[in-house]
């Protein structure tokens, strides 16, 4: 039987993340593999039970220059939040009520940096990602509410922020289910004329952003393109098809490029 | 009408029959969080109590959802067959546990037809596990299309070699490794991540020429909408079976982007390819419990229920393989590792009971309090069930939709503990080509090498 040693096995496993080539042992996996599945595991509940450090994000965010606000859900704890999905999409009452206070005139834009499934998506990417964004946001001058930080969240819960701030759309910056091997993955919703009831068909979504996946530069570069269009067109969703690769290829010298190779990933 | 049942000083009251049978079912999140959930352990056992006195005949006579307004209902009353429901007419729901449990498997093939989804879910919520397994086990369902599924003694597995980016040569990488733990009788089967009639294409062609150049009785599938599949078929492309998530009402599989009418469709071309040598069984659908409530289409009727009709939806098509993908849905729907068990226990009777050849993706995701020690037990369980197929990923890791199921080496374990065979002429073709010895265990080296050489500038 084959050993991850054969050449041919490790040739075919550079092919595909898949775990091919494990080897095996009677029937069962060889005791590296089960304690490297066991590990990927571990990592993996750890990324959606670990709570955010909301105060840490704020902070960091705070850095970059942006104002900042801190929100719960109606999902008290993890286990009511795994539970009730709907609980994580609504603003609890302090919440919506702090935000309305946060409000001032309409505003183009308003960004949410969300828990979602993995905290740790959040907690190693979300300033980055913002710092990437920053200068795109810039360029643009669109108008913006504080960054809001938002606890036991899902990504519905962007609208009634969004909603609440007076915002034209809101971009929602949550950690993914994570995967066995991407604890840390960030997704980036996009929503026009954010309200409580828009479904998911209503959004444009980047995901899988993270230093092994998606690059922040390029994740940045794809948002900007969406919310461009976004704001043009007065829409997001299915209507939206995100075509900003085409743009990446043709690499117009006045665009602000991001600095990754050309078509990757 | 209202039911009606009384424990000591208290009578538990339950509308109508939708909410009987939402109240006698096991707990689970997603009845919980439809709001249609036993709010007291008593309470749950009173619907028990009261819902093993229905008359199987009152299930048939009061459909959950009206006739004139979910196409499923009218489905599955205009297909009843009335001669087959004869032998269990006079039952209640308690008794027909008792007939079950005693029942022959001829008995079990002969009343199939008769089983309408309701009454398949209303015995299983009466039903503990061990009589979900044994009923089970005796209802076999054979299917064939190049090989035969769904034997006594026999355990088939999809060999599911998903990729993040479709790349051909790593989902050939893949393929290889499955075939050489004698993996994919039931179907070689990839979720791609595109659903573009382009990517379908080159794997299509993929696994034909991987099966025509190693002669593997075995067939494939490529998982994406019906309606591309349809666009496929009619350009000629080599599609051995039709793939579709479907479910248990009409606004659900609306949701879907799937009617009746289309199936009917995609079944007729498929069956016009006569690409099965020993069988005509062309269709392959998924379902799930919990689909029609995140679809927000499930008329206040529980969610085993509802997958149950999605069986009936499925059994109107013939199909070669149904799996219900029990854990993917998430922890909203099926909470920890003893609900996805008792779900899937759930799936597969119901299923067979029906005559639909039913196989189950043994999985959860990582939000789910469960891990591969309840995925463990669930597929020694599902085995001793005499389920049709359960899923074969390269380490139980999907890279691409991002869940863990059963492994290559898992069914290599089931075989070993249970003594369960693969679809014969498989088995055959594995013994053939010096992979396994005549009993279908795995030969160390030699043959591996001859299958490897064989494939990969197939995928350059």
């Amino acid at each position: 039987m084959s050993t991850p040693s054969d050449d041919l096995w490790q040739r075919l496993a550079r092919l595909t993340p898949a775990r091919i080539g494990l080897g095996r042992a009677g029937a069962g996996l060889p005791t590296r593999e089960v304690l490297k599945f066991g590990l990927a595991h571990a990592q993996a509940r750890d990324a959606v039970h670990t709570p955010m450090d909301a105060a840490e994000i704020a902070a960091a965010i705070a850095a970059l220059g942006y104002a900042t606000v801190t929100v719960t859900s109606g999902a008290e704890d993890r286990a009511t939040y795994l539970r009730r999905p709907d609980y994580g999409r609504r603003l609890s009452p302090e919440s919506r009520k702090a935000l309305s206070e946060a409000a001032r005139e309409p505003i183009d834009l308003a960004l949410v940096v969300a828990d979602g499934l993995s905290a740790r998506a959040v907690h190693e990417g979300a300033a980055a990602m913002l710092a990437a964004f920053k200068p795109h946001l810039d360029k643009a001058g669109w108008s913006l509410a504080p960054v809001v930080v938002a606890s036991q969240a899902r990504v519905a819960l962007g609208d009634a922020a969004g909603a609440a701030l007076k915002a034209r759309a809101v971009v929602v910056l949550i950690g993914e289910r994570p995967g066995l091997s991407s604890p840390d993955s960030l997704g980036l919703y996009v929503t026009f004329d954010p309200k409580p009831g828009r479904s998911d068909a209503e959004r444009n979504c980047i995901s899988n952003v993270r230093p092994a996946g998606l690059s922040f530069d390029l994740a940045a570069f794809k948002l900007n393109w969406l919310l461009t269009q976004a704001f043009s067109r007065g829409l997001t969703g299915v209507a939206l098809k995100d075509e900003s690769d085409r743009l990446i290829e043709s690499a117009k010298p006045d665009v602000a490029m991001p600095d990754v190779a050309i078509g990757a990933p | 009408m209202p039911y009606r049942h009384t424990v000591g000083p208290r009578t538990h009251v339950f509308a109508d029959l939708a909410m009987l049978m939402a109240k006698a079912t096991p707990i689970r999140s997603g009845d919980c969080l439809a709001g249609i959930a036993a709010e007291s352990a008593e309470e749950n056992m009173a619907a028990r109590w009261c819902l093993a006195e229905v008359p199987l005949k009152e299930i048939l006579a009061r459909p959950l959802i009206p006739y004139e307004e979910d196409d499923v209902t009218r489905l599955i009353l205009d297909d009843h067959d009335e001669a087959a429901f004869a032998e269990i007419a006079h039952l209640t729901v308690g008794d027909f546990r008792e007939f079950l449990l005693t029942a022959s498997s001829e008995t079990l093939a002969r009343i199939a037809p008769g089983v309408t989804p309701e009454i398949a879910a209303a015995v299983s919520k009466i039903m503990r596990n061990q009589d979900l397994i044994l009923v089970a086990r005796k209802a076999r369902v054979v299917t064939k299309f190049r090989n035969t599924i769904g034997l006594p003694g026999t355990l088939a597995v999809r060999l599911q070699p998903n990729h993040p980016t479709d790349d051909l040569a790593g989902v050939t990488a893949s393929i290889l490794d499955g075939l050489s733990y004698g993996c994919g009788d039931a179907v070689i089967g990839i979720n791609p991540v595109s659903d573009s009639i382009q990517t379908m294409g080159s794997l299509l062609t993929l696994f034909d020429s991987i099966i025509g150049r190693l002669e593997i009785p075995t067939q494939s599938c490529v998982l994406t909408h019906v309606t591309t599949t349809l666009d496929a078929m009619n350009r000629g492309l080599p599609v051995d079976l039709v793939f579709q998530s479907i479910a248990g009402t009409e606004r659900a599989n609306a949701s879907f982007g799937v009617t009746l009418p289309i199936l009917q469709e995609a079944h007729e071309a498929a069956l016009a390819l006569k690409r099965g040598t020993l069988g005509d069984n062309v269709m392959y659908f998924e379902t799930g419990q919990g689909s029609a409530l995140s679809a927000d289409a499930h008329h206040g009727i529980d969610q085993q229920t509802l997958e149950a009709r999605a069986y009936a939806v499925a059994r109107r098509y013939r199909p070669l393989l149904v799996n219900t993908v029990v854990g993917f849905i998430g922890p909203e729907y099926l909470y920890n590792g003893k609900e996805i068990i008792r779900a899937g226990l759930e799936d597969h009777f119901c299923g067979k009971l029906m005559g639909v050849p039913l196989g189950v993706d043994v999985c959860y995701t990582n939000h789910a309090e469960a891990d591969q020690d309840d995925m463990d037990t669930l597929l020694t369980l599902l085995g001793a069930a005499g389920c049709t197929y359960v899923m074969g990923i390269p380490g139980a890791d999907d890279v691409m939709l991002n869940y863990q199921s059963t492994s290559f080496h898992d069914q290599l374990y089931i075989r070993e503990v249970l003594g369960l065979r693969r679809a014969p002429e498989f088995e055959e073709w594995l013994a053939r080509i010096g992979l396994t010895d005549a009993d279908g265990t795995l030969l160390p080296g030699g043959a591996e090498a001859r299958l490897l050489t064989a494939v990969p500038d197939l995928a350059a």
